[in-house]
């Protein structure tokens, strides 16, 4: 009878994260199976044990979002907050367009179970001197947090302001060094469809892993935020979860959840929605309330929570209000050939 | 069958093929319709006239199949909850998301296609609904058949509305074009099929 110890098995950088995984998992069943005198169980258990995790047996599992919030002092950055009225957590963490749990806006926070995301690493790779796989507390070891309250529209025409808890882009990148020959940035998103479940959906014509890219200007502003945390707390899992970028003067589908990938490269990469749907979603996607949508107009959005006696249907202002900081960026761009 | 049993059957299938409405009124006096109640309304009654729609569909199907006529009873009443879903999906859109502004209407007419298909299905069922009655099948007689056959272009344009607005996740529409095909095989190809 084959007994493992939890000190014979060590997290380490070599396992791949899946292997890890489900060696975690096994360790569970193995908790549960000791009190069950049966060693014919604990060997079908290790037989098991290489297989990929079942969306049952991840719920059983404990999920420890890492609490990084919690542990690091946020101070109240004024540089960039609005001073609108903040959408209700309730809102914030109920509402998402998170595809890879389901279409449905209340997918995300039913299924967020699903996903373990303790361990997780980020690749940094691409034209960049400091790259390698990090563990997402050594990538935010002495980074400061602060808190942001930012605007955020989505492509649909309906809009929150959400008080993040995060820092600059801009800090991440520095420390990776890209090179000069690094003139965008490139995102992707877990691929894990055993516990994102819309990853499994059949009929989909958008690609997965999720990806997303920013030019290297618009990665470096300083309003360009990594996300660990939303109303002094982790970053749930329906919000991306453990960390995510916000691009506020873009649409929501730009601000790309639950990373693994940043990578440096030359010359301007795919995004997801624009590869599924080029008519209708562009890779720079800067709020424009004179740019429509193709099958909708964008000149206006609901603020959220809205109530069936008051729509909160408000003007929709150009880079989503942001025009002052970012405007520059986009001097001489015709906004409508690069929407 | 006696009629009591088949008023009993009616008005059965009446009360379940209302609670979806009762159960949105809840929600939405309950507040719990989510942060964008008005288009989870919409979602929902949109939703309910299409399936309403497709079950309507189903009965001439039944009938072929089973060779009972007694699945025709049912048809006006299915129909006509179809009809009555979608006219509250198109109030829940005008009171709530257009609150009422007739200039709106027109621009998100031209802005939204899936708004003009979805518009020309419920038009379309609009005379069906009022000669559903006995009296206008005996009024109509051999043309009675005829225009009721509008409701293959309606439900054309109900799947229209719904497959423009799919963003990337198909699943529900292809689902429901797939039913509705094969109730449309069973309907007009019963000679070759099932002989």
């Amino acid at each position: 009878m084959l007994i493992k110890r939890p000190s014979d098995i060590p997290s380490s950088e070599i396992t791949s994260e899946s292997h890890y995984l489900s060696r975690r998992k096994f360790m569970q069943a193995f908790a549960g199976a000791a009190a069950v005198a049966a060693g014919g169980s604990v060997l079908s258990s290790c037989a098991d044990a290489e297989s990929p995790a079942s969306s049952r047996q991840i719920a059983e599992l404990p999920s420890r979002p890492l609490d990084f919030v919690a542990a690091q002092p946020v101070s109240d950055n004024n540089g960039f907050s609005t001073s609108e009225k903040l959408t209700p957590y309730e809102a914030v963490t109920s509402h998402n367009n998170f595809y890879e749990f389901g279409t449905d806006k209340r997918d995300p926070k039913r299924y967020a179970g699903e996903l373990q995301t303790d361990p997780w690493s980020v690749v940094i790779e691409g034209e960049a001197d400091n790259t390698g796989t990090f563990f997402l507390e050594d990538l935010l070891k002495n980074q400061p947090l602060e808190e942001r309250i930012y605007r955020l529209r989505c492509v649909e025409a309906w809009s929150m302001v959400i008080p993040w808890v995060g820092f600059s882009l801009s800090s991440l990148i520095r420390r990776a060094q890209p090179n000069s020959s690094a003139r965008y940035v490139v995102f992707e998103t877990l691929y894990r469809p055993e516990q994102m479940r819309g990853q499994r959906s059949r009929f989909n014509t958008l690609e997965w892993p999720y990806v997303e890219g920013l030019t290297m200007a618009e990665a470096m502003h300083p309003l360009t935020m990594i996300a660990t945390g939303l109303y002094g707390k982790s970053l749930p899992v329906q919000n991306g979860a453990p960390l995510r970028l916000v691009v506020p003067w873009k649409y929501g589908f730009k601000s790309i959840k639950s990373i693994v990938k940043i990578k440096f490269v030359n010359a301007r990469p795919s995004t997801s929605w624009n590869v599924s749907a080029p008519r209708e979603y562009g890779f720079f996607a800067n709020v424009n309330p004179k740019v429509d949508h193709p099958r909708w107009s964008q000149a206006s959005e609901r603020r959220l929570p809205t109530s069936l006696f008051d729509s909160k249907r408000i003007a929709t202002l150009p880079f989503n209000g942001y025009a002052e900081q970012v405007a520059n960026l986009y001097t001489g761009m015709d906004l409508r050939r690069y929407f | 069958m006696l009629s009591k049993q088949r008023k009993l059957i009616k008005t059965a299938l009446l009360l379940l093929a209302l609670t979806p409405l009762a159960l949105m009124i809840e929600a939405a006096i309950g507040q719990a319709l989510g942060p964008d109640p008005a288009e989870a309304l919409a979602d929902q009654t949109g939703e309910w006239a299409l399936r309403l729609l497709c079950a309507c569909l189903a009965i001439t199907p039944l009938r072929i199949i089973t060779g009972k006529v007694e699945w025709l009873r049912y048809r006006r009443m299915l129909g006509l909850l179809a009809f009555f879903y979608a006219c509250l999906h198109l109030a829940v859109y005008w009171v709530f998301i257009l609150r009422l502004q007739w200039a709106d209407f027109f621009y998100e007419f031209a802005q939204r296609p899936y708004i003009a298909a979805g518009m020309a299905a419920l038009l379309l069922l609009v005379p069906l609904a009022i000669t559903s009655t006995k009296k206008w099948q005996r009024k109509l007689g051999r043309q009675w058949p005829r225009l009721h056959r509008l409701v293959y272009l309606a439900t054309v344009l109900a799947l229209t509305h719904v497959w423009w607005q799919t963003r990337s996740d198909y699943t529900e529409a292809l689902t429901y074009t797939l039913i509705l095909l094969a109730l449309g095989i069973i309907r007009f190809r019963r000679k070759r099929w099932f002989k």
